[in-house]
Parts: structure tokens; C-alpha cells; sequence
């Protein structure tokens, strides 16, 4: 919780009364499995929601249907929109208006920097080069590492390079943002760095989804936390709300695991 | 200085210590020998045994060598000179026999008048090769690479040039179609430019020819294929074989881990059939039951056919490692693609086969040697590969009846040095693409 240190002004970040993504009676199976049960859903544009619960609850699994990584079997995905369905063209639409940050960045490694942040927008917006270039050092700069252009993945450190996956998603000037733990593969030291990045990123009001442990992050900037517990959403509430008095026992047993030591 | 073992508990760095430089290395010949070969009993043993080995060796060869004639008529003549210079019983290298046949080796039985062509072929190869495999040289010139087996095709067989030219065309009228209909519906736009394709070279293209070559009768001397032989032969089919099998070898990797069902059966059961069945089996189908199975009166040339049957085999052994190529890729390459909307191919193309070929560059490159070597085995067809074709011819001569050694020396030396060449190459690409700074 120490890693949030700058005071954030949630004030100013308004929830506007549009729905961003609207995920109803939503069922998925791996097999057998029965992974995600009922999940029930509404984000609004502006929102900023935490999604936390231990491991194997499915959280990530959610977000992953959001952009249909994952396909769900009943139920509806609404995303700005437009339906979820296998319908190729909707799931490509989607997928350019929703950008995601992984745990483990998933960068090109046989491309530079700016290649990992052009490559999405020349192929699939068709922006002309030069001026996908400049959208790009525009965010590399914002994520504080415009020196390192020219490098290759492989030549940056965990931080730096998360924060590349920021901006390359940035580069497609997504409407809503998936984080899927986004600080968990990052040594203690870098995690403050992208958390700032993402924090700023919530001051100028992007949608965005998150699965993370970081509850110091959830406190500072979520207007909303949704906690999982296999594969069913158990509680959600406000950051507040839900840190100081959780309702489900399942819910007080996470956060004295968690927030205990 | 007693209480050292209580004060060191509390300790504070006041100054960070600078970069110093690694101690000066122990070096010395002493040293390295000592270290690499007689660093233990067992290992002097192997030493003074391996040298043994190596010295039987080279008693034998250095005087072989040592001794070789290289001006002579007749492997008669050559023993008598070795016998004159070195004593009875003195044995050395007839390597006259090369500088004897050389031509034989090289060409086959192609016009000897027309050996140029041969040559200003192998020449522009070069040429058309350089683009592709080293990155300094202008992008632009890959359009004479494209053109290349055109040109390469009318040098080597003559004939009138209107051939390549309507089969050049062939592909003009297919991507004329395609950029056509590539807007509407890009699957419908491939299929129709491929039956657009298919339609002009099976019905269109020899009228066409025929009637250009009336109008302009512009043509080489033609050479008939039984007439190619030698390390000519070895490297038409070689090269031709290796370029055409990369690409089929791509498409059935990727086939092989397609969702599509009958894509998916179709590679398989493609990819398993060929590998399972020895190349001499596709060899003696293409030479021998094809024309079963063909029309009759049809004229399906020897090379060419063995050429596809080369490339069939060639494409499975690279499909399969290319597979290994893609499945040593993290599926969050594969996520992170299709996170940022890229479609299916762009995914292939820009993120996963740079990566995956990346990975299987010394196997593809394994694959190309070993489909290079068996090119020889083209001799099992009737074909005069250098190997056994032509030093068979040369020995069965009456000048040179007897000799052994030298021609399989000689034919594997031109061997080795295409076979080092892909080697060298493939590790100066290896190392040129790393990228991943693990």
C-alpha cells in the first residue's frame, strides 16, 4: 500500500452516464470447468475498476473475454456497442478499441520500441508512418522513456518495458483499457513507476479495467472494486466501502491475507 | 584490533567502490595445454592416442597429395610419372583426371559451344541471390530476384524466349485479377486470380506462344534436358528446389496449426505421407509412373518433374520445422497481436513467422543442405548427377579406366564448398537477426 505516494485527486474524474461495456448472464466452461459463472457487469465510460480476488477466481479470465481472448459460451459482451460474437469483423472492431497491458508485456522482442508502437497503427488504422511515429513519441514521452526508442525490448528493464506496452496500446487511442496484472511480473522498485503511469492515465479519464493486488492503487484511483471468488463476483462496492467494511466473510478472509503483514 | 569481529556487524559504506579492471589473464601456451590436454591421466591418454590416430592418417595422405599429377592424359600415363619421380611403388593423387574432365563434371553433356550460358546463368543467380540474403544491398533489385528464374529458365534450356515470357505473363494476368477483386472479398480475389492463372497457362499460353514466336521468332539454341549433367544439373534442381520449398514449407507449418479442419487433415496427412516414403520412391513416381498416368504424347519434362518431387520432400521436412519454430513462441505474442487488432496474416506475417523463422534458421537451413546432397540421388532416375552419373562416364572411359580416389575427392570438395557456404551463412544470419539480447 506504500507504493501510491502521490496524493490522488479523484474529484475531477467524472463517471459519465454512458455504458462503456455491458457484460450480462455471462457463463464460460474450460472443459468441464465451469470458469466464470453468471458475471453481471456494467462499466460506464470514465469508470476505473479494480478486479481482485484470489488466484484461480477467474478474474483474468474475465477481462480476457472483454477483448475475446477468451470466447464465453452464454450470455452476452456488449463493448461500446458492439456484441461480442464470432463474428470476425465485430471481434476486430472491438479488439481496436479496447487496448490491454499483460502480465508479462508481451512486447515484439524482433522489434524496436517505436516498431512495437507503429506496427498496430500502419497495419490496422492504416495511419501513414511518419504520423504514427509522432502519435508514438507523443506516448513515449508520456510514459517517460522517449530515449529509448530506438532499443529493443530486450535491451529494457521490466519497468520500462511495461510501460512500453502502455504506450503502444495508447498508440491505437483505445476508448477503454484492460490491465491484467499488470505489476506482478515487475520487481518491487519498478512497480511504482507504471503504477504512476496509470494513475496519470486515469486522471485524463480513460475506461479502464484492472485485475491487480495492488490494493494501494484500488484505494488511490479505483471508483470501484470487484471482488472474485471462484469465478463469481461476490462483492462490489466502493474503494472505501470495501476496505473498511466488507460484507461477505469470503471478502474479510482475502483482505486479512492480504492487507495482515 | 580484538573487538574487529563485533565492529564489522555495523557497517555503513561511506564511499561506493570504482570499477576496477579483471586481473591480467594467465596466459601462456604452457598453460593451455596443460589445462585442454593433459589435465588428467585419462586425458593425456586420449591425447597421445588421438595423435597417434591422426598421425597414421596424415602418413597417408600428405604423401598421396604430396605426390598428385596434374599433367596427364591417361591415369597410365599419370602412374608412370609418379613411379619416375617417387620410385616404384611410390602412390600418389592422378589429379589430372579433374583437370582432364573438369568440364564433364561441371556441365554434363551440354554443348560444349554453348557453355556460357551455363555460366552467365550462375553468374546472374548471384546476383538475384544478393538482395535476398544480405540486407545491404538496395531493396529494388529483388525485382530482377523475381525475374531471375525466367531468365535463368531461357539460358538454360534456349529454346524460343516467348516460353518464359507467357509463363512471366501468367502471373501478371493472376495479379491483375487479384488487385481487381481484392477490394470486394480477398478469399473469393485469391481463388479467382489462381483459376485466372491456371486458365491462361493450361489453355491460353501456348497459342499465344506460338503465335508471338511466329511474329518475332526471337529464340537461343535449345538443350534438350537428358543433355544437362554434372553440378549444372545438381544446382538447377537444388536451387530451385530450395527456393520453391520455403515458402510450401511455410504454408503447410501453418496449415499443419490452422483451426480449420480440412487445412489442418490436408497438411497432416501431406506432411506425414512424404516424410514416411523414401525420396528415391518420389524420384522413381516421378520418373517412371507419371508417365503412366499421364496422356500419352505428353512431354512433361524429366527435370522438371524430379525438381517437384524434390520440393514436396524438401517442404515437409521444413514444415515440420518450422512447426518447431512456432511452437517455441510464447502464446503472448500471439495475444498481444490479436489484443491490438491484428488481423490473421498481418499476425503471421509482421509478428509470428519473423520470430518463428528466426528460430528455425539452422534447421531450414540442415533441411536445405541434406535436399543439396540428395540431389545425386537423381542418378537412380537416369539423370547424370556428379557424384555417380558423370565419374561413372569418366571411369568408364578407356583413358581413365581404373582411377578411384580423386573423383570422389574432387566432387566432394565442390560439395563441401556450397555445403560450408549455406553453413557459414546461416550463422552469420543467425547471429545478424539476434535481436533478444538474452
Amino acid at each position: 500500500m506504500e507504493t501510491i505516494e502521490r496524493a490522488v485527486d479523484t474529484s475531477h474524474m467524472k463517471v459519465s452516464d454512458e455504458v462503456a461495456i455491458q457484460i450480462s448472464q455471462m457463463n464460460k466452461w474450460y472443459g468441464q470447468f465451469h470458469v466464470l459463472r453468471d458475471i453481471n457487469l456494467t462499466v460506464n465510460r470514465g469508470e476505473r475498476i479494480v478486479i481482485c480476488g484470489p488466484s484461480g477466481s477467474g478474474k483474468s479470465t474475465l477481462i480476457r473475454c472483454i477483448n475475446r481472448l477468451e470466447e464465453h459460451q452464454s450470455g452476452q459482451i456488449v463493448v461500446d456497442g458492439t456484441e461480442l460474437t464470432s463474428d470476425l469483423k465485430n471481434i476486430d472492431k472491438v479488439r481496436s478499441e479496447v487496448g490491454m497491458v499483460f502480465q508479462h508485456f508481451n512486447l515484439f522482442p524482433h522489434l524496436t520500441i517505436l516498431e512495437n508502437c507503429t506496427l498496430a497503427p500502419i497495419w490496422v488504422r492504416k495511419v501513414p508512418k511518419a504520423e504514427a511515429e509522432e502519435t508514438a513519441m507523443h506516448f513515449l514521452r508520456k510514459v517517460k522513456i522517449p530515449e529509448q526508442a530506438n532499443k529493443y525490448p530486450g535491451q529494457l528493464s521490466g519497468g520500462q518495458q511495461q510501460r512500453v506496452a502502455i504506450a503502444r496500446s495508447l498508440c491505437m487511442k483505445p476508448r477503454i483499457m484492460l490491465f491484467d496484472e499488470p505489476t506482478s511480473a515487475l520487481d518491487p522498485e519498478m512497480i511504482k513507476e507504471v503504477l504512476d503511469t496509470m494513475i496519470s492515465l486515469a486522471e485524463e479519464g480513460m475506461t479502464m479495467l484492472c485485475v491487480t493486488h495492488e490494493m494501494g492503487f484500488a484505494q488511490a484511483v479505483a471508483n470501484r472494486v470487484v471482488f472474485m471468488d471462484q469465478g463469481q463476483i461476490v462483492e462490489q462496492n466502493t474503494p472505501r466501502e470495501f476496505f473498511n467494511n466488507p460484507q461477505s466473510e469470503r471478502t474479510k478472509l482475502f483482505l486479512s491475507q492480504i492487507l495482515g503483514h | 584490533m580484538s573487538e574487529t569481529g563485533t565492529q564489522t556487524v555495523r557497517f555503513v559504506r561511506d564511499t561506493m567502490l570504482p570499477e576496477a579492471a579483471p586481473p591480467a589473464s594467465q596466459s601462456g601456451a604452457v598453460k593451455w595445454l596443460r589445462e585442454n590436454l593433459f589435465s588428467g591421466w585419462l586425458n593425456t591418454i586420449l591425447t597421445i592416442l588421438g595423435a597417434l590416430v591422426l598421425f597414421q592418417i596424415l602418413r597417408g595422405l600428405v604423401p598421396w597429395f604430396a605426390h598428385s599429377v596434374w599433367n596427364a592424359q591417361t591415369l597410365g600415363e599419370c602412374r608412370q610419372i609418379i613411379a619416375e619421380t617417387w620410385g616404384e611403388g611410390a602412390r600418389g593423387a592422378c589429379l589430372a583426371v579433374v583437370r582432364d574432365r573438369w568440364t564433364q563434371w561441371t556441365f554434363g553433356f551440354y554443348p560444349a559451344h554453348l557453355y556460357w550460358r551455363p555460366v552467365l546463368a550462375l553468374v546472374l543467380l548471384f546476383a538475384a541471390l544478393a538482395p535476398i540474403l544480405f540486407s545491404a544491398v538496395p531493396r529494388r533489385l529483388m525485382a530482377f530476384s523475381a525475374l531471375f528464374p525466367f531468365v535463368g529458365y531461357w539460358l538454360l534450356w534456349g529454346g524460343t524466349i516467348w516460353t518464359p515470357v507467357v509463363a512471366l505473363a501468367g502471373f501478371v494476368v493472376g495479379y491483375a485479377v487479384w488487385r481487381g477483386m481484392a477490394k470486394r472479398n480477398a478469399l473469393a480475389a485469391v481463388l479467382l486470380a489462381v483459376a485466372a492463372a491456371l486458365v491462361w497457362w493450361l489453355f491460353l499460353a501456348g497459342p499465344v506462344e506460338r503465335a508471338l514466336a511466329g511474329v518475332a521468332p526471337l529464340a537461343l539454341e535449345s538443350v534438350r534436358s537428358s543433355s544437362f549433367g554434372g553440378f549444372v544439373l545438381a544446382l538447377t534442381i537444388g536451387v530451385s528446389a530450395i527456393s520453391l520449398s520455403l515458402p510450401l514449407g511455410i504454408m503447410l507449418a501453418l496449415g499443419r496449426q490452422s483451426d480449420m479442419f480440412l487445412i489442418k487433415t490436408l497438411s497432416v496427412c501431406f506432411i506425414e505421407f512424404i516424410r514416411g516414403v523414401p525420396l528415391i520412391t518420389l524420384l522413381f513416381t516421378a520418373s517412371l509412373l507419371l508417365n503412366y498416368f499421364l496422356p500419352p504424347g505428353t512431354n512433361f519434362d524429366i527435370i522438371l518433374r524430379v525438381i517437384i518431387m524434390v520440393t514436396l520432400f524438401a517442404a515437409a521436412y521444413i514444415a515440420e520445422v518450422i512447426r518447431g519454430g512456432l511452437a517455441a513462441l510464447p502464446r503472448g505474442q500471439y495475444e498481444a497481436a490479436d489484443a491490438l487488432g491484428l488481423d490473421y496474416f498481418q499476425a503471421q506475417r509482421l509478428i509470428v513467422l519473423p520470430q518463428a523463422l528466426k528460430i528455425s534458421i539452422p534447421g531450414i537451413v540442415s533441411t536445405f543442405i541434406g535436399l543439396f546432397k540428395d540431389t545425386t540421388l537423381v542418378v537412380f532416375v537416369g539423370l547424370l548427377d556428379p557424384l555417380k552419373g558423370i565419374t561413372d562416364a569418366v571411369r568408364a572411359s578407356t583413358d581413365w579406366k581404373g582411377i578411384y580416389w580423386e573423383p570422389y575427392i574432387f566432387v566432394g570438395f565442390i560439395f563441401f564448398l556450397f555445403c560450408f557456404g549455406m553453413s557459414r551463412y546461416s550463422m552469420y544470419l543467425e547471429r545478424r537477426l539476434k535481436r533478444d539480447h538474452r
